[in-house]
């Protein structure tokens, strides 16, 4: 019976399975993940497909936020980069979306170095400032640049398209986004396992003993910068096919906290983290909704008054979890699984 | 060009910048005391807001009145929000700061809105609104008296730092802690004095807003990003730098409003601090009075 982590080598230390057990859950996860349009009404799966999207935003900003220790209050703003880039891109020159997602996911990037390459010189709560200072400046541009973006109007985005296949549907969406929601996930675990993720690490946890250990401080933050761009440039432009029209109010400062909520709850620092906050923030309005309008025979006031409580709850439960736990749940999931798998022998 | 269109500018963006002022002076006590960023300062101020409007218009008490209940709801409401959420941060990530105080900020906004709704509520008028005439443009006396009240209570503050002993001890916390413990200040006591004034000022703002645009609703908690470009212009730890650097942004966002608005359809005059604040930040990153940190990786 095992009554402690004991590993006695640096693969085993770097394993994604523990176990065989642990790759056959997943792979039974992942056909019940992939089988849940079946029986799922529709607008759940509207749901489910924004928690899929939740997924890779936060999955991005934890990459820069949680794993490199860069706030960034930009999200929202990358997030409209990705939207747009790809919308102009297929309605301009009607290139399929296999094509419009990774380019959108680029372009994303490039503005997100572009925005990081202060972070050499400023840090911490200046670099927070100057990403909120960014969102606003591209929030204005967006509305201006009406030849691109349609302004204030937005744009109509065409669904995307596969031969004559279309995936038009909410279901067939499902498929689009839980693919590229795996493979997104896939990647940043991986992503951690190698020299570029622990350089990462690095740099969040002592960045003058990375410098002094050989860690490039500027590539590895500007990449850090890319890659995290990069996803929630992948996740705008998903939100603009699920969405089908968006515009400047598509994508408001509301939404970078949200995100930075998600990877705060779930845990900073933790790919499982991430997923966790985007599953629960994402459902967290759902489920106001639902007790809201259970409730609503006997306090009808309640109904009018969702978003305000949709904020109270979010603002409470944030509050809640940086004093109670700032590991997020994923550190609380952590070490309930460990307690029951050392159970009765843990020391 | 038309001089007294530029005039009128810069006397709208002094009376907004000196609101500004106040509100940054509020984040910078904050920052200096505790190094904790106060992402929920707009809230204090929107909170003083409807706190002040309720008593003018429902209990129907006197101005003074209503801001001095004001005055102690919002210092008590800052000391609690210290001792509660920010205390038990001390010495954690900036991040956690950063994001409770958005939470917070969450949790302001909501609760006014579950109790006042989201429309736009008309202020009672507490100043004379008939314009004198200083030169040759008409000034609202609402400007006259609200720019009046900043330099009133900026001046008390600085007699307060300057002369008491609490604000002595304030100033010696912020200029390092253990100095400070070791000579029998409470540093605990500090932030939750810092916090405390903090709001009050913000109140001030609030109400003056209030009182200037004839009416509040939710977007008064946007002054509290505004305020950013502000403390980062004149430095995140300087009183001084705050007041500069809020009549600055206030006369930038206004000139901006009147000139290049026109030229590109609006907007501009929001984003125009923003731009400022990134400019800063390239150029000079502590600001104008800001204290050098330098730290090079």
């Amino acid at each position: 019976m095992r009554c402690g982590d004991f590993k006695t080598s640096y693969s085993a230390d770097m394993t994604i399975f523990e176990s065989n057990s642990a790759r056959v859950i997943l792979g039974i996860f992942l056909c019940l993940l992939f089988s849940l349009p079946l029986y799922t009404p529709g607008y759940l799966l509207d749901v489910l497909n924004r928690i899929g999207i939740a997924v890779i935003g936060a999955v991005g900003l934890n990459i820069l936020t949680g794993f490199t220790g860069q706030i960034s209050l930009g999200n929202a703003a990358f997030m409209a980069i990705g939207a747009f880039s790809c919308g102009y891109l297929g309605t301009r020159f009607g290139l399929p979306f296999y094509i419009c997602i990774p380019l959108a996911g680029l372009m994303t990037a490039f503005f997100g170095m572009f925005v990081g390459i202060p972070s050499l010189r400023i840090k911490g709560l200046y670099l927070a400032m100057a990403t909120l200072a960014a969102h606003f400046i591209v929030e204005f541009l967006i509305v201006k640049w009406e030849s691109v973006t349609g302004g204030v109007a937005g744009l109509s985005i065409p669904a995307p398209k596969l031969g004559s296949f279309a995936f038009d549907t909410d279901i067939r969406l499902f498929f689009l986004i839980f693919v590229i929601t795996v493979l997104a996930v896939l990647f940043a675990k991986n992503l951690f396992r190698t020299k570029v993720g622990k350089a990462f690490v690095a740099i969040r946890d002592q960045a003058i003993s990375a410098e002094v250990m050989g860690v490039n401080i500027l590539k590895y933050k500007l990449l850090s910068f890319g890659i995290s761009s990069f996803y929630v440039g992948v996740a705008g432009a998903l939100v603009a096919y699920q969405a089908k029209i968006i515009s400047p109010e598509t994508f408001p400062v509301t939404v970078a906290i949200d995100y930075l909520g998600m990877i705060i709850i779930g845990g900073l620092g933790s790919i499982l983290g991430s997923i966790y906050g985007a599953i629960f923030i994402t459902l967290l309005p759902e489920l106001l909704r639902l007790s809201t309008s259970a409730l609503a025979g006997s306090f009808p006031l309640l109904v009018a008054k969702l978003a305000a409580m949709k904020e109270l709850v979010f603002g409470l439960f944030i509050v809640i979890f940086i004093l109670f736990e700032p590991a997020g749940m994923a550190a609380r999931w952590h070490s309930i699984k460990n307690y029951w798998k050392l159970y009765p022998f843990s020391h | 060009m038309d001089i007294t269109f530029l005039l009128q500018l810069v006397i709208n963006g002094l009376v907004v910048g000196s609101i500004y002022a106040l509100v940054a002076t509020g984040f910078v006590i904050i920052y200096k005391a505790s190094s904790a960023l106060n992402l929920a300062q707009g809230e204090f101020l929107m909170v003083g807001a409807y706190i002040c409007l309720n008593l003018l218009s429902k209990y129907n008490l006197p101005f003074w009145q209503a801001i001095l209940i004001t005055f102690v709801f919002s210092a008590i409401l800052g000391m609690l929000i210290e001792r509660l959420i920010l205390r038990p941060l001390i010495g954690s990530h900036l991040i956690s700061v950063i994001m409770v105080t958005l939470g917070l900020s969450s949790i302001l906004k909501a609760l006014i809105q579950l109790a006042y709704g989201t429309d736009t509520i008309p202020f009672p008028e507490v100043f004379p609104s008939a314009p004198v005439q200083i030169g040759p443009i008409p000034v609202s006396q609402g400007y006259l008296y609200a720019i009046g009240c900043v330099t009133i209570l900026v001046t008390l503050l600085t007699m307060f730092f300057k002369y008491s002993k609490t604000g002595v001890a304030m100033r010696a916390t912020a200029s390092s802690q253990q100095v400070a413990l070791t000579m029998g200040i409470s540093v605990k006591k500090m932030f939750a004095i810092s916090w405390a004034i903090s709001a009050m000022v913000s109140a001030v703002g609030g109400v003056l807003l209030g009182t200037i645009r004839g009416g509040i609703d939710m977007s008064l908690s946007f002054m509290g990003l505004k305020v950013l470009p502000v403390v980062i212009l004149g430095g995140l730890d300087s009183i001084l730098g705050a007041i500069v650097g809020g009549v600055i942004i206030g006369i930038l966002e206004n000139l901006s409003g009147g000139y290049v608005d026109p030229l590109v359809g609006g907007g501009a005059k929001e984003v125009a601090p923003y731009i400022a604040l990134i400019l800063i930040l390239m150029l000079k990153p502590y600001g104008l009075f800001g204290k050098k940190k330098i730290e090079r990786v």
